[in-house]
């Protein structure tokens, strides 16, 4: 016992072979997601926007792996190429909800007595209504696009994280090293900046990368609901919305870009659990 | 909706026993200083989901002027669908109607005393208090929310009794599956809940009507993501549970693993899927928006995406509104019979 956790002060070293299998999985759909968003002409087989009325609503087949749609488009190409808006659409909201919860997360957590418990009532009022309907309440004002998807989810998802980071620097705040910096004489300033966000602030990779997993997700939500990215875009979740028509002929045109938003949403799940677990492990 | 485990919040290990108390007279007096502690957290909590609630109202009406422009033109607007330039007879009648003509904090007031009798305002759209077009349809998704919350309760402790403690595969499995049903977008669950059992099987109808074969499939797809997330923190209080010396007394009596399981540790390891009660209703209330509109079902879901498509404010921040207000006050119901149950209440 005792020589563990002496060997553990140290961040362990990365060892790639002994990564688990569900790891490289989604390591690699990263990767094929990245090539798919920079560029998408190296994966698709097909003209995304060659429209093929003699071949619409084909099942999946040799010729066109995930099937055509309604107007005999492609579906494989149309997901390859709605990978970068896809993709940015949930980088940018998970991007807006952590930039927003890190600001309200540490006034709460830092700001003097009276500011914070504002922010503190502020978080717990953004609280009460779910991710979704906050979401929706600013679309309806803002109307839909994709920029206002981006903002809608990050403004859904950020309460959660605020809290959570809010904990995170309460936590750092009461233990020893702040203690001794405090006895030191160091000033409030530096003990915060060199010590209490440093360390609060690690696991927040791991959370952006879980919180990418659920943006997309949202943000495909919205877009199924007809009220974020509009249908002749192949963003994944306008693909949803347009092929709903469609369900009782082409399934497919369903089951797949869902498929493919739950397997990338997993993937990014799967990549922030395991550095959760990699930077816990350095911290014990 | 998937991701933040809700097992870090809540099972953070049994807090610390209060020093053993001596003798019964003394505990005797010591009962009302328990009292008014009790009578005092619940007093407060009371406060704050009061202050929470005003919060919300407040930020529900500052959405209403948010939109730019002119607020009567805005109304007349959003009401015929086009946007032209208004003459001031046209919107003398609006004014009047919406009460534009005071000063915003007299309509802020206005606002406020109207939710406390149930005044949600007018629709822009609809010539209607939102107060009527929520009522119609609010029975349909309360019924769906509910059906989906017992659905997931059933699902969460049949498979979490079933797998949680076993050997490390079953575990492993079991885990897994809590994790991935967690994780399901609910739009994507159930069109494959549609194809399989409503276009495939034909078990149930593809338009879901009102009646009960209609509501199992909507229900299903809230349900199940919702079980995997409450199997998560139940499973890890179940196997934590299942070292307890109260559970070793039981195996020592002779009582059975089953016996044991159900009437012992599943007991209680579904304390924190009861904390998470308030959350869950918020959960299915807030993804009926998305259910409703693959099941063609009626209810305030379909009301709103309507609304948010149209900007029409109010019945957006009426529906919005009252989802909190119920998030809210499960929440503190769910706080407040914790304060009475939970012995180890602190007296400050």
């Amino acid at each position: 016992m005792t020589a563990v956790s002496t060997a553990s002060v140290v961040t362990p070293p990365l060892r790639l072979s002994r990564l688990p299998w569900g790891l490289y999985a989604a390591g690699l759909l990263g990767l094929l997601l990245a090539i798919a968003a920079i560029a998408p002409q190296l994966l698709a087989t097909h003209d995304p926007y060659a429209l093929d009325y003699a071949h619409a609503l084909r099942g999946p087949s040799f010729a066109n792996w995930f099937g055509t749609d309604e107007s005999g488009r492609d579906l494989y190409s149309r997901i390859i190429f709605g990978a970068r808006e896809s993709l940015l659409i949930g980088l940018g909201a998970a991007g807006v909800g952590i930039v927003l919860s890190l600001i309200l997360g540490s006034l709460a957590a830092l700001a003097v007595k009276p500011a914070a418990v504002v922010v503190d009532r502020v978080v717990e009022v953004m609280f009460a209504f779910p991710a979704l309907l906050l979401a929706l309440l600013l679309i309806a004002i803002a109307g839909p696009s994709a920029l206002t998807e981006i903002f809608a989810v990050g403004l859904g998802t950020a309460p959660g994280y605020a809290r959570m980071i809010r904990g995170q620097i309460l936590s750092a705040k009461n233990s020893g090293y702040v203690e001794a910096a405090t006895a030191l004489g160091h000033s409030r300033a530096r003990i915060i900046g060199a010590h209490i966000l440093p360390n609060a602030l690690r696991p927040l990779v791991a959370v952006f990368a879980l919180s990418v997993g659920q943006s997309i997700v949202w943000a495909s939500s919205l877009s199924f609901l007809g009220l974020g990215v509009a249908p002749p875009s192949s963003e994944w979740g306008a693909l949803l919305d347009a092929g709903r028509g469609y369900i009782t002929q082409a399934g497919w045109l369903e089951v797949v870009p869902g498929l493919v938003i739950v397997a990338v949403a997993l993937a990014a799940t799967t990549i922030g659990r395991h550095l959760q677990a990699y930077l816990e492990k350095g911290e014990k | 909706m998937t991701l933040t485990s809700p097992s870090s919040g809540i099972a953070t290990g049994p807090a610390p026993e209060p020093a053993p108390e001596a003798g019964g007279a003394q505990a005797a007096v010591r009962r009302p200083s328990r009292l008014r502690a009790v009578a005092f957290t619940i007093g407060r909590k009371l406060i704050a989901a009061i202050v929470v609630l005003w919060g919300a109202a407040t930020v529900a009406f500052f959405a209403q002027l948010a939109l730019p422009g002119d607020r009567a033109t805005v109304i007349l607007n959003i009401r015929d669908g086009q946007a032209q330039l208004r003459t001031p007879a046209e919107l003398a009648p609006i004014r009047a109607e919406y009460g534009l003509s005071h000063p915003v904090i007299v309509q802020y007031w206005d606002y406020l005393r109207g939710l406390l009798v149930g005044d949600f305002g007018v629709s822009y759209q609809q010539f209607r208090p939102v107060t009527a077009i929520i009522g119609e349809q609010l029975g349909a998704t309360v019924i769906l929310s509910l059906t989906a919350i017992f659905f997931a309760w059933i699902l969460m402790t049949v498979w979490v009794t079933l797998t949680a403690g076993r050997g490390p595969r079953v575990r492993g499995i079991g885990a897994l599956v809590d994790v991935v049903a967690a994780g399901l977008p609910a739009y994507w669950l159930g069109i494959i809940l549609l194809l399989v059992f409503a276009l495939g099987l034909r078990w149930f109808p593809v338009i879901g009507g009102t009646g009960v074969d209609g509501l199992i499939l909507p229900a299903l797809t809230l349900a199940i993501p919702l079980a995997g997330f409450m199997a998560q923190s139940t499973r890890t209080e179940f196997e934590r549970a299942l070292d307890q010396p109260f559970v070793i007394s039981a195996r020592m009596r002779g009582m059975g693993d089953w016996d044991v399981r159900i009437r012992h540790v599943l007991r209680h390891a579904t304390i924190p899927a009861v904390t998470l009660s308030g959350w869950a209703l918020g959960a299915t209330l807030s993804g009926a928006v998305v259910v409703e509109s693959i099941f063609s079902r009626p209810g305030i879901g379909s009301v709103l995406v309507a609304a948010v498509n149209s900007q029409d404010l109010p019945v957006v921040v009426g529906i919005v509104t009252l989802v909190a207000v119920f998030y809210v006050t499960v929440n503190l119901l769910v706080d407040i019979a914790y304060t009475l149950i939970d012995p180890r209440l602190k007296a400050s």
